[in-house]
């Protein structure tokens, strides 16, 4: 047995992760990007994000997200995308009111650069979003060893 | 102009505040420095707007994100509005004060626990969920605020993560968990009945009814339970007498003095005598729980020996004063309540900052095992003792006109065996505030306790402003003072569903 | 078919929510029974914004669809919140349900006995 199968799951469910971790990172990320034109946006896009790393923990027994997304780190991006979303909002002040749509002109309707701010909106609840999910997953994994040990 | 488009700010300042210090928690002193000035800018933002509303006297609406515009176009109110009126200038001022005076007491109480930045980060996200309830005009976003302060209030009790905090937090986060439910259930029935979630178009689209269909009851039965819930009246108040002790004593302070406030008799108010236009039913609702609430949470904080437990008890005794006010529906009643909501803020804040004080002194919440600390904690002692007495509405303490103001209403409105309920358990109230001042802070010094010390200045400073505002608060009935603060907040409400 | 059934069946579900909520000792049923009742009300606040035939309130660039044939696009975003917030509450429950479970070594509620009253 090779010394990576000793964490995680088997060998087909490692492979299969493999190959698709990407591709569903990238899916988020098109949502996000999309958000404003198709159903989704930050929100899921976000938790699809957190799906991406949360299957590799999963498939690889723990610790492979840790050297990509710590679990202060999370705390982190989160605080971030909390913040550019206050940030987007506050700056509406200048231009007549909270959370007012600033960036004029708007585009072109069904175009990728359009909607003004919301796009941008919608990549701070990415952030918040997705780094908010792994970093409650991260939390759950670490209380629950945490219970184990206590047990011994 | 200027003015309406800042009122955002109450919700976003705390925001701020909370994910800075999460960003900057490595940086020492930060999270302590954003925690009070968030909260210090929220009481200069409600002075701001008390001052401004005194000028204008009209009611401050902001069109979130500019949808105003398209209130012609669509014939109906898009987009969240934000309002300001007396009431809930009122309510600012209280929760701000308040909330600013704990966070300078934490500063110094909270270097017992670890995670310092943690406590901050939940104290200011609490503290923009309670602004965000007093300043929406929106039902769902009332829903969503209620939530905001409700889920960091539950980690918030939880905090020191021993067994009877993790206890305590989970009992209350399933019970409010089960409240919210049912208020936005609540909230969805109207939704489907009215077709609209922006408050003054629901007064309208129900005012223009002319029969109540019985969907309305049941809404009335869920917002009161959920509600109820958050505000501890007694059928519903289980958590309250552990989830107050077991939270950090700012936080206790917090939760007594300002949150179930908020979000519950704030809430209650603002729906049922706003929207609905205080319906009968419910007064009558009101006031039976009202006389419950006041009498089992006097009798049951009787028997209790843990301070803050007996205090937590009081505290349902004493919002069941303030239900009673405003089921009494008078404007005579309701300045009565929003009276002793001011009053109850004040010294039950005051009284849990003081346990937490003889706590980080002595070690001990039980009553049992104190005894004499007066001579050894006079700051402490004093300011217990003034908070004791506006609690046990002893003249000329503020908790006696507040008190008085109620039961003169009740008489005026002819229920005099409420306003004599009223008077016994505010004799009640007085046997429980002795046992306090007697077994806490009179007597003889144990030996154990010989060398305790007070508490550090930035504790005294918050115990001394609150018992001063305990000494000196009847004189919000001095007419100049009422017609600044008082008045226009009655004025809301009688207006609306004056009798 | 009655029209009101999906509306019984979203109450009976609350019903059973409720129900594990009030009469298991395990934590993490009663958890899973805020869930269900959680998901009760979502499931109703999404039925509210139902329209017979309606269509998906999108705007099409290819496609004309009059704003009168779309279901209600409100309780859509509301939902969306609402299973945020829920999701805050299980996540929050399920941290304090491990860390109870580190302390007393039992998920039986009947068991922790350190506050009563």
């Amino acid at each position: 047995m090779s010394k990576e199968h000793e964490h995680g799951m088997s060998l087909i469910v490692k492979t299969v992760t493999r190959l698709t971790v990407g591709l569903i990172f990238l899916y988020g990320i098109y949502i996000i990007l999309h958000g404003h034109l198709t159903p989704g946006g930050g929100f899921a896009g976000g938790v699809i994000i957190a799906l991406s790393f949360i299957n590799l923990d999963l498939a690889f027994g723990g610790k492979v997200s840790a050297g990509i997304f710590s679990k202060e780190s999370t705390g982190v991006v989160e605080a971030l995308g909390a913040l550019m979303f206050l940030a987007l909002a506050l700056i509406g002040l200048q231009y007549g009111g909270f959370f007012d749509n600033f960036l004029h002109p708007d585009g072109e309707p069904g175009g990728l650069v359009s909607a003004g701010i919301i796009p941008l909106e919608n990549i701070a609840i990415s952030l918040k979003v997705g780094a908010g999910l792994f970093g409650i997953f991260l939390t759950l994994i670490v209380l629950q060893k945490f219970e184990s040990e206590s047990k011994q | 102009m200027i003015s309406e488009s800042i009122v955002p700010l109450f919700v976003a300042v705390p925001l701020a505040g909370a994910f800075l210090t999460a960003l900057l928690k490595r940086v020492r002193g930060i999270p302590d420095i954003l925690g009070v000035m968030s909260s210090f800018s929220g009481f200069v933002l409600s002075v701001f707007f008390l001052v401004r509303m005194q000028a204008e006297r009209t009611v401050l609406v902001l069109n979130v994100g500019n949808w105003g515009g398209f209130q012609e176009v669509m014939g109906r109110i898009v987009g969240i509005q934000m309002v300001v009126d007396g009431f809930t200038i009122f309510m600012l001022l209280i929760v701000n004060f308040v909330a600013f005076l704990v966070a300078v007491y934490s500063v110094s109480y909270m270097t017992r626990y670890t995670d310092k930045w943690q406590f901050h980060t939940l104290f200011l996200l609490m503290l923009a969920g309670m602004n965000g309830v007093l300043v929406t005009g929106d039902m769902f976003n009332l829903f969503v605020f209620v939530e905001v302060a409700s889920i960091a209030s539950y980690a918030l009790v939880g905090f020191g993560t021993g067994k009877r905090e993790l206890e305590a937090s989970f009992k209350y986060a399933v019970m409010g968990g089960v409240a919210s439910l049912l208020i936005l259930l609540g909230i969805i029935f109207l939704y489907s009945a009215t077709g609209t979630l922006n408050m003054g178009d629901m007064k309208t689209v129900l005012s223009e009814w002319s029969v109540q269909p019985a969907l309305i009851y049941l809404v009335f039965g869920l917002f009161l339970a959920g509600f109820g819930l958050k505000a501890a009246i007694v059928p519903f108040h289980a958590w309250l007498p552990d989830a107050h002790p077991s939270a950090p004593a700012p936080i206790s302070a917090m939760l007594s003095g300002v949150l179930i406030k908020a979000l519950g008799v704030y809430a209650i108010a603002r729906v049922f005598i706003t929207v609905f236009g205080f319906p009968r039913q419910v007064s009558i609702i009101l006031l039976v729980l009202a006389a419950i609430s006041m009498g089992v949470g006097a009798l049951v904080a009787l028997r209790q020996w843990d301070m803050k437990r007996l205090l937590a008890y009081s505290s349902i005794s004493q919002v069941g004063y303030i239900m009673l006010g405003f089921g009494i529906g008078t404007p005579l009643g309701i300045m009565g309540a929003l009276f002793h909501l001011f009053n109850h803020s004040m010294f039950k804040s005051l009284l849990f900052l003081d346990s937490g004080a003889v706590e980080y002194a002595t070690g001990t919440r039980n009553m049992k095992e104190m005894g004499g600390l007066a001579r050894k904690m006079p700051v402490t002692s004093g300011s217990t003792l003034a908070g004791a007495m506006s609690l046990a509405g002893i003249p000329p303490f503020a908790g006696f006109w507040s008190k008085l103001v109620i039961i003169v209403a009740a008489v005026q409105a002819h229920h005099m065996k409420l306003a004599a309920w009223a008077v016994l358990m505010s004799i009640v109230t007085i046997a429980y505030v002795l046992k306090v001042t007697r077994f806490a802070f009179l007597g003889e010094l144990r030996e154990k306790f010989r060398d305790i010390r007070e508490v550090p200045a930035l504790m005294r400073i918050p115990l001394i402003i609150l018992a001063l505002m305990c000494i000196f608060g009847g004189l919000l009935l001095v007419p100049q003072v009422r017609d600044v603060l008082l008045s226009p907040a009655v004025r809301v409400l009688a207006e609306n569903g004056g009798m | 078919m009655n029209a009101h059934m999906p509306y019984i069946l979203c109450l009976i579900l609350f019903c059973i929510g409720i129900y594990a909520v009030l009469s298991k000792r395990n934590i993490i049923k009663i958890i899973l029974g805020v869930v269900i009742a959680e998901y009760a009300v979502n499931l109703f606040l999404i039925l509210v914004a139902y329209k017979a035939g309606g269509r998906a309130a999108i705007f099409s660039t290819t496609e004309h669809i009059a704003p009168q044939s779309m279901v209600d696009p409100l309780p859509h975003a509301l939902v969306l919140t609402s299973i945020v917030i829920g999701l805050a509450t299980t996540a929050f429950m399920i941290a304090l349900a491990i860390r109870l479970y580190g302390k007393y070594g039992t998920f039986d509620i009947t068991r922790m006995r350190e506050l009563r009253g």
